[in-house]
């Protein structure tokens, strides 16, 4: 612990670039995604820009920040579900082992199947517990009775749901709590047997015990699948991730419009014990935002 | 200053004001009435003359195929099925376009092209009905012919369809269900449009974030929530084609006592007979012509009312579930 | 499914990301390329309906222009040459009326529903049949009307006015309480908080904010009445003269005289009939049209 520390010291002394420091990549898993100097606009309205980082393989990684400060963005663009709002532009590069997502010849529908993404709401479709985690695995091509009902038991088992749901898979998910809503929707992202699961505020919607088992099933989820989390409650990000950007926005003096920036990315022990930037620390000590 | 001074101070005010505000409520309360004094007054005054021919001709009136009136007979069965047949031809063509039309609006078009599709749809819902039925008579059914030839020719010994496509006549079921068809698209559109648009855009998302491609999407995310909708936005659609008379009127041949598959045959529905043969018309017939009339109320009524209800109900249960 | 191999190479990845030749994705094209071809599709007939009245209508009244819009009609139908001036008397006059009857009494009935009514079980009944009423075919207004008004007062311009206006109500009720929900209810109660009375507030703030998409809404009912023909065949009976009373004796109107030509199998009478049509048309359109830059600069303004 104590050379970790004197690791993140050092880290400090390489100024306010949010940067991954060396000594922490020495003892950690390599890169899923490295964003390099990536941009959104919402047609002339600039959302994120500048933003550089490494997401690296099964760790889970936080993204936190004032609302506005385009955290949920820059996660819409690990799977390219900017796509889906037609005035949304991405600028900058998302290298995705190393292959850029938003270059010539890659499809979204591709790159979704391997990176899944959970909602803010729990949003199951109106159709049954069944349906809805087999939905994902059907659209792929899987026809057999008994090849779904294996990767439906498996995906809710690992979404920690199959103990409660198994008597009533042909029920609606809509009858469901929020809780298990929720964690459904995991259950539906996992049965693509995704690589990286992207998490949008995923308790947001949640009572304290509904997300206190979510939580429990990401740090479980943790050795099998690579996570990014985006929350705005630091308790969440300091309890379950390996690492935290920090963003914030920025108003431009000329036209009055925010921007969202990265602050810090660091290792999320750091992040909430010594921040290097003076924002972060006024975030997490909660005297802003 | 309080609000008790402020009140005594203008005693007359408050006082002739509160009088005022009561007439406003109760003129504005016999306005929305008036909606259920006519729709009873409907009913009541039109059944009222629709005695002489069912004491003619009984309960007979519905299930005779004849309507001859030199020989006093007079039978709605012709009338319905014509009435029913020329709202399923044109539904027929009208859902698929309607619910394509719609599904591109509200799924596929980029933003710019939005508009100018409302704006076609809005320039169709407001051409008159007479203006289709006298382009429907005077230029698609002189158009058309080679089509019709072709079809009952290529489809004669069929099975099924060569008694679909049997002998053609320009002026045709087919033609009436044809124009019917562009005139109750819109109305369908726009309903299905309506429905189309309660998807939680985050439902569509969970989709595409599965890898869904936009089609898997759309029956996965789009139509388990516009089921009800869309049945109750095609329903509609039929109450709005079984009422329709001029245009009927002008392309459906007027050919009496037709009951056919034959899409190709000419016919007549319910409101054309009623433009056609009121002119002439004694006692006795018109007293048969408004129990026609009453027929088609109470059936487009009874379409309307549940139509309305499933759409009301799938369209409040899918902004609840949001 | 190989996506859980720890060693991923770029190359293998930039393989697997790209798109498949599937038949989930041909599937998925044809579909969207159905949908772009219905939107298409329905093009077609406007543009040939919109055509024929054109081409065939602008020759007509542009001929004789500008008595095809002042003569009156000829008495011989197969008589080739103008005009529908009584026609076009007869369908503003009518329309208008029609017009002075529905919207005060649709808007009083918009107002109960969404500032009285609200959610009470009259309301709720008034609301849902006024959604049935506009679902009632024209021509059982129209003997309606024949049965209530014109048996007692006979064939007049007002006979036909009463069955447009009946048309006409449950489309404005309707139209209006979809603008008075887009009232903000802070509006109203400021209006409150300053000691206005209920009605003074409805007549002054609320109406007036929700003047322009009301006055939309009742342009598009206007256009869509002013086109209306089975109405108008059981109750206003034919002229060839112009009638400027629409209380007595039998009037005329475009709809009903272009049904009379395209029934005819005259030239001449077919003629008219084109030329009734585009004027009729253009009527409708400039209607709508009206509406949509009312309620665009009304958009604009919110």
């Amino acid at each position: 612990m104590s050379q970790l520390q004197e690791h993140l010291m050092s880290a400090e002394s390489t100024g306010n670039e949010p940067d991954i420091s060396p000594a922490v990549e020495a003892v950690s898993s390599r890169p899923v995604f490295s964003l390099k100097n990536l941009e959104v606009h919402y047609g002339a309205f600039r959302a994120v820009g500048d933003v550089s980082l490494d997401i690296r393989e099964k760790e889970i990684t936080a993204f936190i920040g004032p609302s506005g400060c385009g955290k949920s963005t820059v996660l819409r663009c690990l799977n390219r579900m900017n796509d889906v709002i037609p005035s949304a532009r991405v600028g900058g590069e998302v290298l995705y082992h190393g292959v850029n997502l938003y270059g010539e010849g890659i499809s979204p529908t591709e790159v979704r199947r391997r990176i899944g993404m959970v909602f803010q709401k729990p949003n199951p479709f109106p159709k049954s517990i069944y349906d809805n985690v087999a939905f994902g695995p059907r659209v792929n091509g899987v026809k057999s009775k008994a090849k779904l009902d294996d990767i439906v038991e498996k995906a809710l088992r690992g979404a920690a749901l199959w103990d409660e749901v198994n008597t009533r898979l042909k029920a609606s998910g809509l009858g469901l709590s929020g809780g298990q809503q929720q964690r459904l929707c995991i259950a539906r992202a996992i049965a693509v047997e995704p690589e990286v699961i992207l998490m949008d505020e995923p308790c947001s919607a949640l009572d304290p015990i509904a997300t206190a088992r979510v939580e429990d099933l990401m740090l479980e989820m943790k050795s099998r699948y690579t996570i990014v989390i985006v929350t705005h409650n630091m308790q969440q990000a300091a309890r379950v991730s390996d690492r935290t950007a920090f963003f914030t926005t920025e108003v431009n003096p000329e036209s009055d419009r925010r921007t969202g920036r990265l602050v810090e990315f660091d290792a999320t022990q750091k992040m909430f014990s010594m921040p290097s930037d003076e924002r972060t620390e006024a975030y997490v000590t909660g005297r802003f935002g | 200053m309080t609000t008790e001074q402020h009140i005594d101070e203008l005693p007359n005010l408050s006082g002739s004001s509160q009088r005022a505000d009561k007439a406003f409520r109760w003129v504005s309360i016999g306005a929305g009435l008036i909606v259920l004094v006519i729709l009873g007054l409907i009913t009541y005054t039109m059944a009222s003359r629709t005695g002489p021919v069912f004491r003619h001709m009984g309960f007979r009136f519905f299930t005779e195929r004849r309507w001859a009136p030199p020989k006093e007979i007079y039978g709605a069965l012709a009338l319905m099925w014509g009435t029913l047949f020329t709202a399923i031809i044109a539904l027929f063509i009208a859902v698929p376009i309607s619910i394509g039309i719609a599904l591109f609006v509200t799924q596929v078009a980029p933003a710019w092209l939005r508009k100018p599709m409302v704006y076609v749809m809005d320039l169709l819902a407001v051409i008159p009905s007479v203006v289709f039925g006298m382009w429907g008579v005077l230029v698609l059914a002189r158009h058309i012919k080679g089509l019709y030839k072709w079809l009952h020719t290529t489809f004669d010994s069929w099975p099924i369809l060569g008694s679909i496509f049997g002998k053609p006549q320009t002026r045709s079921f087919l033609t009436a269900g044809i124009i019917l068809s562009i005139m109750v698209i819109p109305i369908i559109t726009s309903l299905a449009r309506e429905v189309f648009e309660t998807t939680p855009q985050s439902e569509k998302e969970a989709a595409l974030a599965l890898g869904a491609t936009r089609w898997e999407m759309i029956r996965g995310a789009v139509f388990p929530h516009s089921k009800g909708g869309l049945v109750g936005a095609v329903m509609l659609g039929l109450g709005r084609a079984m009422g329709e008379t001029i245009a009927v009127a002008l392309t459906i041949g007027s050919a009496l006592g037709q009951l056919t598959f034959n899409v190709l045959a000419p016919g007549n529905s319910m409101p054309s007979l009623i433009t056609a043969e009121w002119g002439e018309a004694d006692a006795l017939k018109k007293s048969a012509l408004i129990a026609v009339a009453v027929t088609l109320f109470v059936i487009t009524i009874i379409i309307n009312v549940i139509a309305t209800s499933v759409v009301q109900r799938s369209i409040k249960r899918s902004r609840g579930a949001v | 499914m190989s996506t859980m191999m720890s060693d991923q190479s770029t190359a293998q990845v930039l393989e697997d990301l790209r798109p498949k030749r599937s038949w989930r994705q041909a599937r998925s094209n044809i579909m969207v390329m159905l949908m772009g071809l219905a939107a298409l599709v329905i093009v077609v007939p406007l543009v040939f309906v919109i055509g024929s009245v054109i081409s065939r209508g602008a020759g007509v009244v542009f001929r004789d222009f500008p008595s095809f819009f002042t003569k009156k009609i000829p008495i011989k139908s197969e008589d080739i040459g103008p005009g529908m001036g009584p026609a076009i008397v007869g369908t503003m006059l009518i329309t208008g009326f029609a017009t002075l009857v529905a919207v005060p009494l649709g808007i009083l009935g918009a107002v109960y529903l969404h500032e009285y009514g609200g959610t009470t079980k009259l309301s709720k009944l008034i609301r849902f049949l006024a959604t049935v009423m506009t679902g009632v075919p024209s021509i059982v207004m129209g003997l309606f009307i024949y049965v209530i008004f014109t048996l007692r007062f006979g064939l007049s311009g007002v006979g036909g006015a009463l069955a447009l206006a009946c048309l006409m109500l449950p489309v404005v009720i309707r139209a209006t309480e979809e603008m008075l929900r887009l009232v903000p209810g802070n509006l109203r109660e400021a209006s409150y908080a300053l000691g206005t009375s209920k009605s003074r507030t409805i007549l002054t703030v609320v109406l007036p904010s929700a003047l322009p998409g009301i006055v939309s809404g009742c342009l598009l009912a206007v256009a869509r009445a002013a086109g209306e023909t089975a109405p108008l065949l059981f109750t206003i009976g034919a002229a060839r003269a112009v009638q400027g009373n629409i209380f007595k004796g039998a009037n005329t109107a475009l709809p009903a005289q272009i049904f009379e030509n395209a029934k005819s199998l005259f030239p001449g009478a077919q003629e008219r009939g084109w030329g009734a049509a585009l004027t009729l048309v253009g009527i409708a359109f400039l209607f709508t049209l009206t509406a949509r830059i009312v309620s665009s600069a009304y958009q604009k303004r919110r």
